[in-house]
């Protein structure tokens, strides 16, 4: 058995699905500090605090239930960040989880396709409240691009780690791509050229939310724990 | 930074729990969400306002009489969440439907536009009035991105009048777009401003510089200069105004000259002489002129001039009498 074919079928349970979030809210919460002083750039220093306080209630959640559907890990988290955050990553990024699982049917193991419908179903979701495109200088900039690997690896069948290396990869091009932007949305669109150096922080949430996921299962796979469906 | 606060993740908390500490015998807080309310006795239209905290007085310190009914309390220069707005607004509807009026922020209407799908629900009416009077935040064509600051305070007290009076929900909006469509401000920040739950400033300006249009929450403006004295600063500012907006001989406004937070009300004084001799130089007639912080950023230094030119539909709303604790205007 080749290590590619061994890769095509690596899957997620729910129980580490809700850890691999666990991992992701916390490292998002790590980087509190540099996503204000990212926002503070351009924005008005937020940012970070938003995020803390939405995965803080998120992971009060996934800690504290024994969910039987993924779908309920990503409803969770969507609702917590709408409910408890505020500001406009409150609802987009709520958005993203919560419309990522709209209309699912149960889902019990993770794979690369499934991952691919919630987090494109989780991008038209915050297109359609937030109207941004690729290029305005939002979260879409890593997102979008991210979303594209996850499909892309599906359609080359790749395992979980390669799928997330990659679509980490073009979230963290994304974020690169945005320095080169003027603001289309939020307060740095007040700042025309000004903002152009400096990378959006919406983006960069996307990006460590990816390289988080990566972590996680680049982890299990070193654990052995990464199972085959 | 000195900061006379507890825990960072609690001073909005610990903020609205002062604030009905000492005004609970006529607000009231929703139970489960930021929200801070007066009743309908009248069974009138309501008027629910909101926005992120930080700015206080605005945007609870204009609920009242004759003002808006309701505010949606946000973390600190965030945007209240959609629950915080909804539970407002049910707290607020006597069934005549609710005018939502806010300043023009990405966060604001996102928040605000998600609350007004799940007021349809409840079978509550909404129509939104966004408040965009910052005229450094974008050019004249571009009026529709411009920010909201002050003149939050001229479209609350103008609606509020016309809500009170019993007015339906239509005709209430109405009044507050044409206030809106009247107003224009432009602010200046000499110092920034900090946010409590991370004690950081949120820009930082040269001690011999200030700022021309910086927003509220630290937003760049238009162009940086050298510090300069009331006069001169008071005068470049009013030209911006003048070259916006066409005021005419013999027309009448009202000015705001509002103090973002550590600006006191001796330079505030001194900036509205100079207004106030601009206007009347040019034969502008200054119905009423309001010198206050009313809308700030924490510890900002800074200032802004709104002007709201009226008419006599504008006046008669404006001149009723409201009442709050920040805010109080005699009939």
């Amino acid at each position: 058995m080749t290590n590619q074919i061994n890769n095509v079928s690596s899957i997620l349970t729910v129980a580490q699905v809700n850890d691999m979030f666990i991992y992701v809210g916390e490292k998002v919460i790590e980087a509190k500090a540099w996503l204000t002083d990212i926002d503070c750039a351009i924005g008005d220093g937020d940012h970070g605090i938003g995020m803390e306080v939405g995965f803080k209630h998120a992971l009060e959640k996934l800690k504290a239930n024994n969910y039987d559907k993924i779908n309920d890990v990503f409803a969770e988290i969507g609702k917590a960040m709408i409910g408890n955050m505020g500001g406009a990553s409150g609802v987009l990024f709520g958005t993203l989880f919560l419309s990522g699982v709209k209309g699912l049917e149960k889902i019990e193991q993770l794979d690369v396709a499934i991952l691919g419908t919630i987090f494109g179903n989780g991008l038209l979701g915050v297109q359609s409240r937030g109207k941004a495109e690729v290029g305005d200088k939002t979260m879409i900039d890593a997102l979008s691009p991210a979303v594209d690997a996850l499909r892309e690896a599906n359609k080359n069948q790749l395992g979980l780690v390669a799928t997330f290396t990659n679509a980490t990869k073009a979230a963290k091009q994304g974020v690169e791509n945005s320095k080169a932007l003027v603001a289309k949305f939020g307060r740095a669109k007040s700042l025309g050229e000004r903002a152009i150096g400096h990378q959006d922080a919406g983006a960069t949430t996307i990006s460590i939310i990816f390289e988080s996921m990566q972590n996680y299962v680049v982890e299990l796979e070193n654990k052995g724990e990464l199972l085959n469906a | 930074m000195k900061k006379i606060i507890n825990n960072p993740d609690k001073v909005v908390q610990e903020m609205l729990e002062g604030f009905l500490d000492a005004y609970g015998s006529v607000y009231k807080k929703t139970p489960n969400e930021n929200g801070i309310y007066i009743e309908n006795e009248k069974k009138q239209v309501a008027i629910v306002t909101g926005g992120g905290s930080g700015h206080e007085p605005l945007f609870f310190g204009f609920v009242g009489e004759g003002l808006a009914m309701g505010a949606a309390v946000g973390n600190v220069f965030s945007a209240p969440t959609p629950n915080t707005i909804i539970e407002v607004t049910k707290a607020v509807d006597a069934g005549k439907g609710v005018l939502y009026i806010y300043g023009n922020y990405s966060g604001d209407i996102l928040n605000f536009d998600m609350a007004t799908e799940l007021a349809e629900y409840e079978d509550i009416q909404i129509k939104t009035v966004l408040v965009n009077d910052d005229i450094a935040s974008a050019s004249k064509e571009e009026a529709h991105n411009r920010r909201g600051i002050a003149g939050d305070v001229f479209v609350l007290k103008v609606a509020g009048a016309a809500a009170a009076e019993g007015l339906p929900l239509e005709k209430v909006a109405d009044i507050a777009q044409k206030a809106a469509d009247a107003t224009r401000s432009i602010g200046v920040a000499l110092s920034p401003g900090s946010i409590p739950s991370t004690g950081r400033y949120t820009f930082e300006i040269a001690e011999d510089e200030i700022e021309f249009g910086m927003g509220i929450h630290g937003e760049s403006g238009i162009r940086t200069e050298k510090f300069m004295e009331a006069d001169e600063l008071t005068q470049i500012m009013m030209q911006y105004i003048f070259d916006d907006f066409e005021i005419n001989e013999g027309e009448e406004v009202c000015v705001l000259v509002n103090g973002l937070g550590s600006t006191t009300l001796m330079e505030l004084f001194i900036v509205n002489r100079k207004v106030t001799e601009i206007l009347l130089n040019k034969g502008i007639k200054v119905h009423h002129a309001d010198v206050n912080n009313y809308c700030t950023t924490q510890e900002m230094a800074g200032f802004s001039i709104t002007l709201m030119k009226v008419d006599r539909e504008l006046k008669t709303y404006y001149d009723k009498p409201a009442y709050s604790p920040y805010y109080f205007k005699r009939g």
